[in-house]
């Protein structure tokens, strides 16, 4: 059991356990599955920009923070408690492939040569780091929800708007890993 | 209490993000890559779990702890905005390497600089906040 728990889980536990927040989010709080709308909670708590668009009570959607709050929480508990020493499980091809295109250390979460403090003015870290988190804040406000509000949530009820969003999260995906990807990397 | 339920709810959705590796860039590349099967696995058999939950709940007509019915909402359907914005976020889920829920989870795994990424993150919701008039929805 505790060999199961420190491992890293496969597919087939994680995607069903992650799908279960579905239900236990609704009989618990009687909420929907998302994450992305806490990027436009936390600006109106920070009271970040005086447009209309965050002129509502955020306290009315304190469930949604205390979640996301939860979620560092969890991520923190599990690295303090139950880390693993092992790389992250990729496919050869992939080594391969990230090997080619100048990625050298695979331990960790994310490329160290790309995300880290002592990299921050370096161009790739730049585009990394604070262009792509600029599009996904941007990117899911524009969509109405993310890989958790359309991907699970909006999917597990077939709503087609959802479709059409992962249609485009893949669409925008696919384009930056196959083409502009390499390049970003070409600058390490 | 219910404070507290999010709170627990959140811890578990995070060490679940964790122990699924869907919060490693590597394997968003992966993914985008054709690769494994991983993040695919995951992402349908999650939508397959909620999904068959979600019609439990509908044909029992369950109610939440708090005893009132559940009818989720759906959300609203702006077929460009949908299409756009999702291609926005796809490149951002590309580039960062992660989608909002591992942004948080990342930060509690030790990442301090993703930090900045969140940060960037609600300027950009500030910006979509200033411009969604005249964006095509």
């Amino acid at each position: 059991m505790i060999e199961f728990i420190s491992k890293p889980w496969p597919w087939y536990v994680a995607g069903p356990a992650i799908g279960l927040m579905v239900p236990l989010l609704l009989l618990v709080l009687n909420k929907s599955f998302g994450v992305s709308s806490s990027l436009k909670h936390l600006c109106a708590m920070c009271s970040i920009s005086k447009d209309d668009y965050f002129k509502y009570n955020w306290k009315n959607e304190s469930w949604n923070l205390l979640f996301v709050f939860g979620i560092f929480l969890g991520a923190l508990f599990v690295a303090e408690y139950i880390p693993t020493n092992e790389l992250v499980g990729i496919s050869t091809a992939t080594v391969t492939k990230l090997s080619s295109l100048g990625i050298s250390d695979f331990t960790g979460l994310m490329p160290s040569q790309i995300f880290g403090f002592d990299h921050i003015s370096n161009t790739a870290t730049l585009i990394s780091v604070v262009l792509g988190g600029f599009l996904v804040g941007f990117g899911t406000r524009y969509a109405g929800g993310c890989t958790s509000g359309h991907a699970i949530m909006g999917l597990s009820m077939l709503n087609l708007g959802s479709l059409v969003a992962v249609v485009g999260f893949f669409i925008g995906g696919l384009a930056i890993s196959w083409f502009i990807l390499p390049l970003i990397l070409s600058s390490l | 209490m219910r404070h507290l339920y999010a709170v627990l709810l959140g811890a578990l959705f995070g060490g679940i993000l964790v122990k699924a590796e869907v919060l490693s860039w590597f394997r968003i590349q992966e993914m985008f890559w054709f690769q494994s099967f991983h993040m695919y696995g995951i992402i349908g058999s999650a939508i397959v779990v909620g999904a068959i939950s979600l019609q439990i709940i509908k044909r029992l007509e369950a109610k939440s702890i708090s005893g009132d019915l559940i009818n989720p909402a759906d959300k609203k359907f702006n077929k460009k905005g949908n299409l756009i914005g999702g291609i926005i976020f796809g490149c951002g889920w590309a580039l960062t390497g992660a989608c909002p829920g591992p942004l948080y989870a990342l930060v509690g795994s030790g990442y301090g600089i993703i930090l900045v990424s969140i940060f960037s993150a609600m300027l950009g919701v500030v910006a979509y906040g200033i411009l969604k008039d005249k964006l095509p929805h």
